[in-house]
């Protein structure tokens, strides 16, 4: 029997390497992909829940994430497109059409 | 049997998290999504939740990253050199988060005493199977969070043709 908590370890990990992932890469599409893997740390965090409190409404939200995850790398990877194509650029650092 | 399975699949997981994070060449980060995404399907098999297992592959392997390898490719990115100035600050962050979440889960969860157990809503029983349950589920308690969630794929949807769509604006003036 593997202990919750185990789970929840990997959980973390996962998570805290996403966390790195953005605050760490330039390129705009590998911070999409590290937020990804966050998203995935919360779902196995949810799934494993789900499991141990014998409730199906974790695995119920874990499909929820997962729907949200698909519309956010969408609308996601339009933007990359649309700065991509104006700028010939996707590294963060240089989009600050916004800043004022 | 079951030990070791999760060992190998939280092994690989963090594995290729990290390298997807740490390779220069997003095509590289890329597949090593595409092997997480897998891995953490098997790590659902592991907890019993067959149909989150194949979901996760349908719609992650199949869906989110072909198209974050379709945009890797249009765009033809180059390596990129260096990480970001801030490296110390967020690796700083990072660990700090990490061993704080980790001593919780150590410090409380290895005690062996049993959770309680909140049952309720689709008790996931032996006679029905995890996709039947979830069915039941999502489409009686939580049939307004399920057509919530439509509407934002539908949002999402036409958001990304609208901002990908070339000259939308032009393409109508000048007819």
């Amino acid at each position: 029997m593997i202990p919750l908590s185990a789970y929840v370890a990997v959980s973390a990990v996962l998570f805290a390497t996403g966390l790195i992932g953005v605050l760490i890469r330039r390129n705009f599409i590998i911070v999409l992909m590290s937020v990804e893997i966050m998203l995935n740390a919360a779902n196995i965090n949810l799934v494993a829940f789900s499991h141990y409190l014998e409730s199906m409404a974790g695995q119920i939200v874990a499909l929820f994430v997962i729907a949200i995850a698909a519309g956010e790398a969408a609308v996601g990877l339009a933007i990359i497109i649309v700065v991509f194509r104006g700028r010939l650029s996707t590294n963060v650092d240089e989009l600050n059409l916004l800043k004022w | 049997m079951a030990l070791a399975f999760f060992f190998y699949f939280s092994g690989v997981i963090v594995l290729t998290s990290v390298l997807v994070v740490a390779l220069r060449n997003p095509i590289y980060s890329a597949i090593s999504l595409l092997i997480m995404f897998f891995h953490v399907a098997g790590l659902y098999v592991t907890l019993h939740a067959e149909f989150l297992a194949a979901v996760q592959i349908i719609v992650y392997a199949g869906a989110i990253l072909v198209l974050y390898l379709f945009v890797v490719m249009l765009l033809n990115v180059k390596r990129e050199e260096r990480y970001h100035a801030q490296f110390p600050l967020a690796a700083l962050l990072g660990v700090t988060i990490l061993t704080e979440v980790l001593m919780l889960a150590i410090l409380r969860g290895f005690s062996s005493e049993p959770l309680p157990t909140l049952g309720g809503a689709g008790q996931a029983d032996q006679a029905t199977g995890n996709t039947e349950t979830i069915g039941e589920v999502l489409y009686s308690t939580y049939l307004f969070p399920f057509e919530v969630a439509s509407l934002i794929l539908l949002v999402a949807m036409i958001g990304a043709i609208v901002l990908a769509k070339k000259d939308i604006g032009l393409a109508s003036r000048n007819q």
